[in-house]
């Protein structure tokens, strides 16, 4: 066998291999989906979506899990988008290459790894006990907008660096200051970017169900939030309270609930993708 | 020449250790057109920059001498360097507009300045695109995106967003040579339009473009200014052989 055919051989292989690496993750996430489907499908209604929780599973519905981690997001964002992304602007835009900068840098990467659990801890000592929150909504928010600040920040600064220089020289050029460069051309043009951060955040945070158990979301809240300061409860915190139960039907519940957060984040990472590819039609330097 | 209203005296620039600018010592006179020319890497765009600090943003860059701007030394502690810009505006290599309709590219100037009557930014933005010889192809569509326009319209937009502003210098760095043919020799109409109440200091790669435009001429030689005067003079009789080698394209 020649040389170049073994090399084409090898080729072949890694190909073959590639693809069957590929249709593993495929397969079994349709598996699961799949499954899911037929466990839970027959179970949504608006009756599901709209009921409180109650003992009897067929009555038992979602309304204070979606509505808790609809509180829980909206205030999440409200928190991290602007602390993230004023972040994100100073480090790319002022912080220069000083050790002080490097350090925050070296921090903020590091934050992004720490376990989510760590970050529940954190939110219990600080918001639910020194400032007093207690087992709130905006406590179980303050919480997750550490958790997901690094992300935002990280996507932030990556949008702010597409910005060619030759824009803000532009800017520079007609008599603009800094700020009114950052706030007039680099900011609008890299919003594309910053919003896909941010959503790829909130769906991240909606999965979220370590830190919100630590800072006291509950299994069983009979009624849904209607102030930041109420408790709550969120979806996966609720599925896995189905799931927990031996009758058979609430892990037909389980299942239903599983679909409608599965559907909860497909939708927003679809909004995200969507939202790149318009950006990046739009923007073609 | 006495009137004058850029110049320069005794500057040398440094990038890092590189000594990119040697003292040069040159004036630069109103309401005419001055070519730099000199081979690539000369030196040419960093001097252009010395006039509206836009290497300010180098961290590599350092300077000394002074430049004054009528008199007044544009690099002195307490010159606001937006307030400079205002009066020289700048028109770069390749057409930068912002990602923004045709209008807001143009407005961009006054609505950093504070300026909020519409009409009267309505009224300048037209006037600038007018001077700009861009009104009559772009007026139907203000709102269009800048970034959908040709190369050509885009510079000349470019040149009508500087001229918003009304500055008395206008820079430009080799504004046409990411043009083709005949939106170049559009570019090179307005610049003859634009003489008569602007100083133009204009960077070229391009021997008739300098001729056919300029009244003075600099060559510019590996950060030297080797000689400079009237373009005509320049161009017909050279005192240097340099300069007359250059000129000719025997090297470049
Ligand atoms: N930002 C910079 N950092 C370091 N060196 C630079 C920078 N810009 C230009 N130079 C150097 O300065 C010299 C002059 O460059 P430039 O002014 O761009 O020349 P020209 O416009 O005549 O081609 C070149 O040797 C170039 O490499
Ligand atoms: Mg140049």
């Amino acid at each position: 066998m020649t040389n170049s055919r073994k090399n084409r051989l090898k080729d072949k292989g890694f190909e073959y291999l590639g693809v069957a690496c590929s249709l593993f993750g495929l397969v079994v996430l349709a598996i699961f989906i799949g499954d899911i489907l037929a466990d839970g499908l027959s179970r949504i209604d608006w009756d599901f979506l709209k009921s409180l929780p109650s003992r009897k599973p067929e009555k038992a519905g979602i309304f204070t899990a979606w509505t808790g981690s609809l509180w829980i997001l909206v205030f999440t964002t409200i928190i991290a988008f602007p602390l993230a992304v004023s972040a994100g602007i100073y480090l790319e835009e002022y912080g220069g290459n000083g050790r002080w900068s490097s350090l925050l840098e070296v921090n903020i990467s590091n934050l992004a790894g720490v376990p989510s659990i760590i970050y529940g801890l954190l939110g219990l000592e600080i918001f639910v006990r020194i400032f007093k929150m207690g087992n709130s909504v905006l406590a179980g928010a303050f919480a997750l907008a550490l958790l997901i600040l690094p992300i935002i920040i990280v996507a932030t600064r990556e949008a702010i660096r597409t910005v060619p220089p030759s824009i803000r020289a532009a800017s520079y050029a007609l008599g603009a200051t800094k700020w009114q460069t950052i706030w007039n051309q680099v900011l609008p043009a890299s919003m594309g970017g910053i919003f896909t951060g941010v959503i790829l955040a909130i769906s991240r945070a909606v999965g979220e169900t370590a830190p919100l158990i630590i800072v006291g979301a509950l299994a069983y809240v009979p009624f849904a939030p209607s102030s930041p300061m109420d408790e709550f409860t969120v979806m996966p915190i609720q599925i896995f309270n189905w799931v927990s139960r031996p009758q058979h039907g609430f892990t037909v519940n389980a299942a239903a609930a599983i679909i409608i957060l599965l559907l909860i984040t497909f939708v927003m990472n679809g909004i995200a993708v969507y939202l790149r590819n318009k950006w990046q039609k739009k923007i073609n330097w | 020449m006495d009137n004058h209203i850029l110049e320069s005296k005794s500057v040398n620039v440094y990038y890092d250790d590189m000594h990119a600018l040697k003292n040069i010592s040159m004036k630069v006179e109103a309401n005419s057109v001055t070519a730099l020319i000199g081979p690539s890497g000369c030196g040419k765009s960093t001097f252009l920059r010395v006039f509206n600090r836009m290497n300010d943003y180098i961290e590599a860059f350092r300077m000394d001498g002074e430049v004054l701007m009528e008199g007044k030394n544009i690099y002195h502690k307490k010159m606001q360097v937006d307030e400079l810009r205002k009066s020289i505006g700048m028109v770069f290599q390749k057409p930068n507009p912002f990602p923004k309709s045709i209008f807001e590219n143009v407005a961009y100037g006054l609505k950093i300045q504070g300026i909020k009557d519409k009409e009267f930014i309505q009224n300048r933005v037209e006037k600038s695109l007018q001077q700009a010889a861009l009104w009559d192809e772009v007026k139907s569509d203000l709102n269009k995106s800048a970034l959908a326009l040709s190369g050509g319209q885009q510079q000349r937009l470019c040149i009508a967003r500087a001229l918003a502003v009304e500055p008395r210098v206008l820079l430009m760095d080799e504004p046409t040579s990411a043009l083709d043919p005949i939106s170049t020799a559009k570019v090179e109409e307005l610049i003859n339009e634009l003489k008569q109440n602007y100083t133009i200091v204009i960077v070229t790669h391009n021997m008739q473009q300098a001729s056919r435009l300029s009244d003075y001429t600099a060559f510019f030689y590996m950060g030297d200014l080797i000689e400079f005067g009237k373009t005509e003079e320049i161009f017909r009789n050279p005192k240097v052989e340099r300069t007359q080698n250059y000129i000719t394209g025997r090297f470049g």
